[in-house]
């Protein structure tokens, strides 16, 4: 009995007409997403970024600890001693190799965790489409900031030579992201055309 | 002019009309479905989309037609021309509207033009039958005999709908009928009438909640699954303008026709036609996002146990009321 009573009762389904035709009128959540972005967290869990600190010189001292936490094995590095007459890092050893396999990655956020540098974090960038496989796979060329995107003090300048801004990842992330963005990298760009876009989602005509 | 020129030109400018019709309900459809589910519908190609009928049809005709080894090729290849003539045909004799001179704009006026809408519109079943059991896989084939079945028994409790305006009417030509409206609209004394018809039309048109023929739940696509490219087309072709066929019907025989309501004579009769058939065609679309589809057990049930009782005693009542009054 009860089917016949959902299915006979007119009054059901005129109730169900006023509730559709009602839903034509509401605001519609659709972002039109290639030219207009969704604002992520600047803590969104995008593509890689290996940072330098504020004089140029790479953060990344090549411990391995990033490749050893990663639960995906998506993490490469190999590690050089730096010479005297070129550092690439404050500490005794660079990364001569660096390279993330973004296919393989799950973008947990370990290797940013495990990083006792803050070199690697990950952006809120997430657009990487492309054609071949070979182009996943991320160097240093492509992972590394310009060398003068860099932020913080080195740990050699710093007084009592605490390694590091340990443990204030997110808080760097969002200050170097909003403040001093990186107008150099796409990184600042992604975040500019991101506030555009809040500000054209706020205004009510906006959406079609 | 002779008579095969007038008729040809008719029906050249009437084909155009109707085809794109088909292509701007389907991007309505779209639209109207996009927003009552809160998504914007299409809006890529050209302003609004307005150019996704075109689009649409450049993909279909491009794409690849696929003939299935188990087929049978002449009927595999014919069951779509089928659907698509019949549907066009029953054009040939719908009035659209009348000149002050009182003539008729159709391609041809029948006397009794209501009887030939239901005999051309009895052979449009063949099409989705012939389609699904030419396909020579299962899908299809439970598609179309749910549509011959289904078909078959709403059939019924239609044309018993349409007997009470004749009664009323007193004439089985479609002008005949929309002339007798002009001070009443048959939707009024034949409410129940109307109400079967509207019901019985969706299911004659295979619209959601009576898809049954194509329940992709169940069945794929039903009696098109094997169809690709430009004969799949041309079975959605034949399913919109079915759709505008039944609005058409519902109009002349219920809604006046090309008659103003409340004297609001200033605009046209074609134009208050055409926002008659529009105002149909949009509630086909209301329904298809409001309704989940009925079980076929159900469909049946309700086609037999409760429209065509309701039809028989609508026409009944009719009578009786016509023989003592009139």
């Amino acid at each position: 009995m009860a089917s016949r009573k959902h299915l006979y009762n007119p009054g059901a389904i005129l109730k169900g007409l006023s509730i559709t035709f009602g839903f034509m009128f509401r605001k519609r959540p659709t972002i039109p997403y290639p030219s207009l972005k969704k604002q992520h967290s600047p803590r969104f869990h995008g593509l890689h970024e290996l940072r330098r600190y504020a004089d140029g010189k790479e953060r990344c001292i090549g411990c391995e600890l990033c490749s050893s936490v990663c639960p995906a094995n998506a993490i490469t590095v190999i590690g050089a001693e730096n010479s005297p007459d070129d550092r690439r890092s404050p500490g005794e050893r660079y990364a001569a190799r660096y390279e993330i396999d973004e296919l393989r990655c799950i973008f947990c956020g370990m290797c940013e965790e495990a990083c006792p540098t803050d070199a690697i974090v990950l952006t809120p960038r997430f657009e990487m489409a492309d054609y071949r496989r070979g182009s996943f796979i991320y160097d240093k060329d492509r992972l590394l900031v310009p060398p003068d995107a860099g932020v913080g003090m080195p740990p050699d300048d710093r007084p009592g030579g605490i390694p590091g801004d340990l443990g204030r990842v997110a808080e760097i992330k969002s200050t170097t992201d909003v403040d001093t963005g990186y107008s150099a990298t796409w990184r600042g760009e992604i975040l500019k055309t991101q506030h555009e876009g809040l500000a054209i989602l706020k205004k009510p005509e906006a959406q079609e | 002019m002779p008579l095969w020129l007038e008729v040809l030109i008719k029906s050249v400018i009437l084909l155009f009309v109707v085809v794109t019709s088909f292509a701007y309900a389907m991007l309505a459809e779209r639209k109207i479905l996009g927003w009552m589910q809160l998504r914007p519908g299409p809006n890529r190609v050209g302003p609004w989309g307005l150019l996704q009928p075109a689009a649409d049809a450049a993909k279909l005709m491009l794409k690849e037609d696929l003939t299935p080894e188990t087929a049978d090729p002449l009927l595999y290849k014919l069951a779509p021309f089928i659907s698509l003539l019949t549907a066009f045909s029953v054009y040939a004799i719908i009035p659209f509207g009348a000149s002050a001179s009182g003539q008729t704009w159709a391609i041809g006026n029948v006397n009794a033009g209501i009887l030939l809408i239901l005999a051309i519109g009895s052979l449009g079943v063949y099409g989705i039958c012939l389609g699904g059991w030419a396909s020579g896989s299962k899908y299809p084939l439970l598609g179309s005999v749910r549509s011959t079945a289904q078909m078959i028994s709403y059939e019924l409790a239609m044309s018993l709908s349409f007997v009470g305006v004749l009664i009323l009417a007193g004439t089985t030509s479609l002008d005949g009928i929309v002339n007798a409206q002009a001070r009443w609209w048959f939707v009024l004394p034949q409410f129940v009438g109307c109400m079967i018809y509207v019901i019985t039309a969706v299911a004659e048109t295979n619209r959601a909640p009576f898809d049954l023929v194509e329940a992709e739940t169940e069945l794929v696509a039903g009696f098109h699954t094997e169809y690709s490219g430009l004969r799949f087309g041309l079975f959605f072709i034949a399913e919109y303008v079915n759709m505008l066929t039944v609005s058409c019907i519902a109009t002349l025989l219920f809604f006046g026709g090309w008659n103003a309501p409340l004297h609001l004579t200033f605009i046209p009769g074609v134009a208050w036609f055409v926002i008659k058939v529009a105002c149909f065609m949009f509630f086909y679309m209301w329904l298809r996002a409001t309704l989940p589809r009925l079980r076929y057990d159900r469909l049946m049930a309700f086609g037999w146990k409760i429209l065509l009782p309701l039809a028989t005693l609508n026409l009944v009542v009719t009578a009786i009321v016509v023989a003592y009054t009139g």
